[in-house]
């Protein structure tokens, strides 16, 4: 195994997305995920890739929809105001069912909101991010192994779907620093791309990059095959992080970030004698629902704990279909919940079930 | 059990964050868990730094780290910030080129040493921080010089050697304290 070496988030990110054979990187700085753009723009260009700084995000994004159009496996990075500007971009590489990927290290909001780590664009990612009916697979990492891992993920999802997906970091994470292990580089496979827009030569019908369908029922047509598509996702993607949750009576749901805190707060409460564990979304659409279903018939209570003002709670009611009551503690702003507060949530509820 | 949750802090330029860089690669090549969570908000734009360094025999948790089992500060304000969140039984390492007071409690341990005043007098002023580790890992036990100097050999760029010589003088020279 290749040694182990000490990266920071958002550079472990980049690195991992170019030996997952990405070469073109379109972005604006925004705190806190601005190293991304740095580690891009000081190796893309030696190993024959494309780094560009754009005027705005709105053209980062586009860029972005030009270069996968190709058949090339290209990114953005931005934090959540900069996600915000995207969102028209992202919608139309999902009408024309282009492979794409795109981060989003949240900080506080609405607005420009703050530079602190926030999971307050949950609703974002997963529900509506701009107008239309579909969907970007949605990968939670909670760590900087897990954002390499899944950075390769992220790329062979989006070819194999033909559609965007996000990795929704968060400030912490993105500028948390830990040893890691990076996987081989892996050489760009544009094979499988016989709808790119890559020249014909003379040899082929051109291929043609479309959203606008003016007859509905064409329209309604590919937006159901898309489905098709997103069922299958929901089938064979899901992925959840499962941790001492058999003999839990509380489970805690949490992604990313919050995640990790909440591990602190469940040792705390163990050693008191409470029994809590924890369920991880690791994909946060496709939802785990079938994994929290099956928790919900042990456990007695559930809490989801994140940095918002309660998000993915929802689903988390949904997935379970309010068999259990749901309990929420969230910090917003760029406030970092902290494990004693989680645990005094725990006891809370804990004291509410005898 | 092996369980380090560090925080340390002081002025931009004091060397905040290399001192926190130096602890985590030692525990990570100790074979240990680690984390390093450095500062990057408002409290930066002030000029003042910070960064929680985990190390631990088991997986780290929260990189968070609230209450320091050993805080190591370089200036009054981050004394004051972070003095009364050290856990009981903690280790207090400050700079007493600029600290003359503590809140005095019983429950930790001090250890106030002029860092920066011995860095200026040997040439190295640069390197208080790096003072500061040296005593911090006799104090904690966490490595001893031996250990320590392969892995700053690794931290310190290949293109500047001389520095390695420099680190290991002041990471000696707080061990000797």
């Amino acid at each position: 195994m290749a040694e182990k070496i000490l990266m920071k988030g958002n550079e472990a990110l980049a690195e991992a997305a170019i030996r997952a054979g990405c070469r073109c990187f379109f972005g604006y700085p925004i705190t806190p995920q601005t190293q991304v753009a740095e580690y891009m723009a000081k190796k893309l260009p030696k190993i024959g890739g494309v780094y560009l700084q754009s005027e705005s995000e709105v053209s980062a994004i586009n860029m972005v929809m030009g270069a996968v159009s190709t058949g090339a496996r290209a990114m953005t990075s931005s934090s959540s105001p900069g996600i915000s500007l995207k969102a028209e971009g992202i919608s139309y590489i999902a009408g024309c069912d282009l492979p794409a990927v795109i981060v989003n290290m949240q900080r506080g909001g609405p607005g420009l909101g703050g530079i602190q780590p926030a999971q307050s664009d949950y609703y974002q990612a997963t529900k509506g991010l701009a107008h239309g009916d579909f969907h970007l697979i949605v990968l939670a990492p909670c760590g900087v192994q897990e954002i390499v891992d899944l950075m390769g993920k992220a790329f062979d999802l989006a070819d194999q779907y033909r559609m965007p997906v996000m990795i929704l970091g968060d400030g912490m994470l993105g500028q948390m620093m830990e040893p890691i292990t990076l996987p081989e580089p892996k050489e760009e496979d544009r094979s499988a791309k016989t709808w790119a827009t890559s020249g014909t030569k003379g040899e082929r019908k051109h291929n043609i990059v479309n959203s606008l369908y003016i007859q509905p029922d064409e329209l309604e047509r590919l937006v159901r095959e898309r489905y098709e598509r997103y069922a299958q996702i929901e089938r064979d993607e899901v992925m959840c992080e499962e941790y001492m949750v058999d003999d839990a009576d509380i489970v805690i749901a949490a992604y990313g970030a919050s995640a990790r805190i909440a591990k602190n707060a469940i040792a705390a409460a163990r050693a008191e004698g409470i029994k809590v564990g924890l369920l991880r979304p690791i994909t946060l659409w496709p939802f785990p629902k079938a994994t929290f279903a099956k928790a919900a018939e042990t456990a007695k209570a559930f809490l989801t704990v994140e940095m918002s003002m309660g998000q993915m709670v929802d689903d988390v009611k949904l997935a379970i279909e309010c068999k259990r009551p749901v309990h929420f503690f969230g910090r917003t702003g760029g406030v970092v919940p902290t494990p004693a507060e989680i645990l005094a949530e725990i006891k809370k509820i804990h004291g509410g079930d005898r | 059990m092996t369980n380090y949750n560090i925080l340390i802090a002081g002025f931009g330029g004091q060397g905040i964050q290399f001192a926190g860089k130096l602890l985590t690669y030692i525990g990570m090549y100790t074979g240990l868990e680690v984390s390093l969570y450095p500062s990057y908000g408002p409290e930066m734009r002030g000029g003042t730094s910070n960064c929680g360094v985990n190390i631990s025999d088991a997986p780290i948790a929260s990189p968070l780290v609230v209450s320091p089992t050993e805080l190591i500060v370089m200036n009054a304000p981050s004394l004051e910030k972070f003095e009364q969140a050290t856990v009981a039984g903690g280790k207090i390492f400050y700079d007493s080129t600029f600290i003359s007071e503590t809140a005095g409690r019983e429950d930790v341990t001090y250890f106030g040493i002029p860092v920066t005043k011995i860095a200026e007098e040997n040439g190295i002023a640069k390197l208080a921080n790096v003072i500061m580790c040296g005593k911090f890992l006799k104090e904690t036990g966490l490595c001893d010089i031996e250990t320590a100097a392969p892995i700053i050999k690794k931290l310190v760029p290949a293109k500047k050697p001389e520095l390695y010589d420099l680190n290991m003088k002041a990471l000696e020279m707080g061990f000797g304290l």
